[in-house]
């Protein structure tokens, strides 16, 4: 199996942790990772993404190429649209799809979601209504993570066995809630 | 024992360094080379052997106190980002002049495309302009085994060794296995030997003779090194050279290649006898490097004009700007893969200073005090968070160019005749490259207004300490300005009036005057308040 992944967001919404808990899934399975993350400059308030490619073979390039992702996981709509040319024909779309406002130019989100659906395989997550519903604010990323469980060929138990290892030091409750998260996320078809 | 750990390039190296018996890390911050220092800082091993790691003041304090450490006989790290190569450039230079005793390895951070950089220079110029070894790795793999083995490259030729990285090796994450056995630090033993560390001209030109005489050594070890690697697939006439991680791109691609010969470049000075050798295969050679065409150039006055080099000089590669697995695909030859067009929706999201954060209420008050009061001043800025002030909605900045510069030019622009002058600059900036301008500017008594925007950390590079934490009154009393042209001030909206005021003022007086708005990080105060409210 193999996987090139583009993960994006704002600075501070938290997509570094996907990332880990999907490196720390894949470690486990005994697969082959890289992962070239964004740190310094751009993580105020800037546009953020991340690379993380996981295969089963030797990986060359830190870099996905561009048409070449088999998936993109986004925390925000918009910044899931900037990398649609990064998308290869027949890939998928896993984004929240709450708009993080922090410019005077944001465009309609309206627009924004009809553009992503006419690219075709995509999922619209409500990933803060549903966390505010359940008392779980902090877990946005882990419920889309959930979502793209199946586009990313990591079952929901493998990626519960990561959280329990990742976020283990932080808790039994923590670890239970983001749990709670990835499935809730994984029902979001 | 060996063990498999997902680890960022910066971590591998800084692992790599521990494991080969590391007794100090002296850096300063600076993306992507922050996580080398800040992993050594939290590592337990570092802890039990009480490796120094503490930050320096800047990059050149750091090289000497290395330097120092090594005189004193043990192993020791340098860290920066490439412009901290400019202002260590001193010692660095002259430290392939007095060479070394314990080993001495010199990680430079490379940024090409500018990520969060002013420029894309290419340390491995420094490489060669000091005349020693640089090895430049491809994986997190050979980031952790190369430290190492530069270590014992730079106590066996008794010379420092660069070691550079790009962004995308820093700050990329893979599988790393570690050794099985950990090197015990070096002792104590301090050189004997004077005329090594004396540059007097007299000793000097003597080490300048055997540093030239040791340079075709240097080349041999490079023909010679596990790093060079030749990789060769049916019998092409187009020879590839792939420097660091550049050779990872060129791997990404060779699936969909017939036939192909490639020399990957991890060790420095230049393999000459490889590289004869595939200019004797091949019809042409395409150099794929990352940062500036520094192998292309050499290959140009080295190799029979029979042969075509290509690279970024003849355009078969982006000229500047990093390199990536689709452009390197089109100087392969090769056709770009199938993809959609960019959304024209998608707009622009720049980084902005946080909301609430004590820079904000200072380019207030001094867009205040232009706006109302002297439309002719200009404001000179310096590096760090702060220098987002150049963006909307301030735009308050006239010029932004190295750590410290905002001093020294608004003196400058000052000497010139330009009336309304002012500098800002941040607290740790101040104390890496800020006091010597201040000095030139109390000892003239320069109309000019400094700025010390104190935020108590090092904020743009995530929080590091900042040298001069409750010293900058004294510094700058201590520097010998005038105590009535010295204000504190906290920079919250609600003291706006004040704060424009005290600016205005002092714009006013035709002498130096040092206002310090202190109003603490609003990410490192979070930070606290989030470890205090868990225990
Ligand atoms: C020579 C050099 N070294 C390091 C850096 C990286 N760097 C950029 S800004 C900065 C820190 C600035 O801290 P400070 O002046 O306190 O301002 P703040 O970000 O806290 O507002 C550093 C270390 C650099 N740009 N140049």
């Amino acid at each position: 199996m193999k996987r090139d992944i583009i993960l994006s967001g704002v600075g501070g919404q938290g997509i570094l942790s996907i990332a880990t808990i999907i490196g720390d899934a894949a470690m486990n399975k005994g697969m082959f990772i890289k992962q070239a993350e964004v740190h310094g400059m751009s993580q105020r308030g800037g546009d953020v993404h991340s690379h993380l490619r996981i295969s089963d073979e030797q990986i060359a390039s830190d870099l996905i190429g561009i048409g070449c992702a088999d998936l993109i996981i986004s925390m925000e709509p918009m910044e899931a649209l900037r990398y649609k040319p990064s998308l290869k024909k027949g890939g998928w779309i896993v984004t929240s799809k709450t708009p993080f406002v922090n410019i005077p130019n944001y465009p309609d989100v309206e627009k924004i979601y009809e553009e992503l659906r006419k690219i075709g395989n995509v999922i619209l997550v409500d990933a803060e209504e549903i966390a505010k519903a359940n008392q779980m604010s902090r877990s946005v990323n882990m419920i889309l993570l959930g979502a793209a469980a199946d586009a990313l060929g990591l079952d929901v138990k493998t990626l519960s066995e990561s959280v329990a290892r990742i976020f283990g030091a932080k808790g039994k409750e923590i670890v239970e809630m983001n749990v709670r998260a990835l499935q809730l996320g994984a029902e979001q078809k | 024992m060996s063990e498999k750990q997902l680890l960022l390039g910066d971590h591998a190296i800084a692992l790599g360094a521990l494991h080969a018996g590391l007794s100090g890390v002296y850096a300063y911050p600076g993306t992507p080379s922050t996580e080398i220092t800040e992993y050594i800082q939290l590592s337990p091993l570092a802890r039990e052997r009480k490796v120094h790691s503490r930050w320096c003041t800047n990059e050149k304090t750091a090289m000497e106190a290395a330097l120092g450490m090594s005189f004193a006989g043990k192993r020791a790290l340098v860290c920066m980002k490439h412009v901290g190569m400019n202002v260590c450039a001193d010692p660095f230079v002259n430290s392939g002049m007095t060479g070394v005793n314990g080993g001495v390895v010199v990680v430079a951070a490379d940024d090409p495309s500018m990520h969060s950089s002013q420029d894309e220079q290419d340390s491995r110029f420094y490489g060669k302009f000091a005349m020693i070894p640089t090895f430049e790795p491809s994986t997190q793999q050979d980031a952790y085994n190369m430290v190492q083995s530069a270590f014992e490259l730079s106590e066996s030729l008794k010379l420092p060794v660069l070691l550079r990285v790009v962004t995308r090796m820093a700050h990329s994450r893979a599988v790393v296995t570690t050794n099985s056995s950990i090197r015990d630090c070096n002792k104590l033993n301090p050189s004997e030997n004077w005329r090594d560390w004396v540059l007097l001209p007299v000793n000097a030109r003597k080490k300048n003779d055997m540093l030239t005489a040791l340079q075709p050594k240097l080349h041999e070890l490079s023909d010679k090194s596990e790093f060079n690697i030749q990789n060769k697939k049916g019998n092409g006439k187009k020879g590839i050279i792939a420097c660091g991680i550049a050779y990872n791109y060129v791997m990404e691609n060779v699936a969909d290649m017939q036939e192909y010969d490639i020399l990957r470049i991890s060790q420095y000075p230049l393999p000459t006898e490889k590289i004869r050798s595939m200019a004797s295969r091949c019809d042409s050679i395409l150099v794929v490097e990352d940062g500036q065409p520094f192998v292309e150039e050499q290959l140009l006055g080295v190799l029979p004009h029979s042969i075509e080099i290509k690279g970024r000089l003849s355009g078969a590669l982006p000229r500047t700007g990093e390199l990536n697995p689709d452009n390197v695909r089109v100087a392969l030859g090769l056709k770009a893969h199938e993809h959609a067009e960019p959304s024209e929706t998608v707009v622009a999201r720049p980084p902005a200073l946080c909301q609430g954060c004590g820079h904000r209420s200072v380019y207030d008050a001094i867009n205040n005090v232009i706006r109302n009061k002297y439309p002719d001043t200009k404001v000179f800025g310096d590096i760090g968070c702060y220098t987002l002030g150049a963006l909307p909605p301030f735009s308050a900045l006239s010029s932004c160019v190295d750590m410290g510069a905002s001093i020294t030019m608004a003196k400058g622009a000052a000497d010139a005749g330009l009336e309304h002058a002012i500098a800002i600059i941040g607290d740790s900036t101040f104390t890496h490259s800020g006091m010597t301008g201040l000095l030139d500017a109390i000892n003239e008594n320069a109309a000019i207004t400094v700025i010390i925007s104190d935020n108590l950390t090092t904020a743009m590079t995530g929080g590091q300490d900042s040298a001069g934490l409750n010293k900058y009154e004294a510094i700058c009393l201590g520097l010998g300005l005038d105590r009535n042209h010295l204000h504190v001030v906290e920079p919250l909206p609600k003291n706006m009036d004040e704060i424009t005021r005290v600016i205005t003022e002092e714009l006013e007086y035709r002498g130096l005057s040092v206002i310090i708005p202190r109003r603490e990080c609003i990410q490192t105060l979070s930070r606290k308040m989030k470890k205090q409210n868990a225990k």
